[in-house]
């Protein structure tokens, strides 16, 4: 993260210089925050929400929320953790509502049959990246996370795809570091033997 | 050490945060276990793949739109 050298020797984080201009009501500073960090918030939303009209609302709910709450931004967790804390929550709401009745938590621990223990143990080979165009592998990566329980989901994409500390994931969702780190595991474990079906299947195919 | 005493490591041993006497006896298990081995490679591909791959794209049109939308509301404010 870049950083600029202020008079003393701690260092500013540039967020914090535009969260400080858009506190005192200058818009263009806080567009500045927009735009460094809409692409995140939506592929958040997404992941959450699985629904293309769900994320676009809570791009614009989060960031409003985020703009109307700045004062209570505090300046020693980063700008961005706390934007997608707010996601985060927002998201959840909108996946709440949509599914009245139905149980939406990320709280509770899950417990899926698909265990732990790697199955499909076939090494992949040639390279899945050497297999498939841009769009068909995006379409594989969609249906295989989108099978995950929503708890598990959560967790992978804040800290494999987001690129969140454990800590912050842990802070963000409100769980215990070591739930995040188990939810984690597992939750890599299932990708990895969803996706070995697929590749496994295609590299047979392509060996015909 | 068994391949679930492996697995319980995984996570620490893909993000580098593995001491180096652990490392060392992670080490000696793949030596002697192709199955863990495969473990470890195509998780760590699994995680690469969905870093590098933009699955959710936010395409410009929309970008423009929402962030008109959002400045909108927040001159209102």
């Amino acid at each position: 993260m870049p950083t600029i050298q202020s008079s003393g020797t701690e260092e500013v984080h540039p967020d914090l210089l535009l969260v400080n201009q858009a506190r005192e009501g200058d818009v263009q500073a806080f567009e500045k925050l927009v735009r460094q960090y809409d692409r995140q918030v939506f592929r958040i939303a997404q992941h959450i929400t699985q629904n293309r009209e769900d994320a676009e609302d809570v791009v614009q709910d989060a960031f409003l929320k985020a703009y109307e709450k700045l004062d209570q931004f505090q300046g020693n967790s980063k700008f961005y953790t706390w934007l997608v804390r707010i996601t985060v929550n927002e998201a959840l709401m909108r996946l709440r509502k949509r599914r009245t009745g139905k149980m939406v938590s990320i709280d509770e621990d899950v417990e899926t049959e698909e265990g732990s223990m790697p199955r499909d143990l076939a090494d992949w080979s040639p390279d899945p990246e050497a297999l498939y165009g841009q769009s068909e592998m995006a379409e594989i990566l969609r249906k295989t996370i989108q099978g995950l329980p929503a708890g598990f989901r959560v967790v992978f994409v804040l800290r494999d795809v987001e690129g969140l500390s454990t800590e912050e994931t842990a802070e963000t969702l409100g769980l215990s570091v070591p739930a995040v780190k188990s939810r984690l595991l597992r939750a890599r474990l299932q990708l990895r033997e969803r996706l070995s079906r697929y590749f496994r299947d295609r590299s047979k195919e392509g060996a015909k | 050490m068994t391949c679930s005493e492996f697995l319980a490591q995984l996570d620490d041993l893909l993000d580098n945060e593995v001491a180096a006497p652990l490392r060392a006896d992670l080490e000696e298990h793949l030596r002697g276990c192709e199955h863990c081995v495969v473990t470890l490679n195509t998780t760590r591909k699994t995680i690469e793949i969905y870093r590098t791959h933009e699955i959710y794209e936010l395409p410009n049109e929309l970008r423009e739109r929402l962030e008109t939308a959002i400045l909108a509301k927040c001159r209102k404010c």
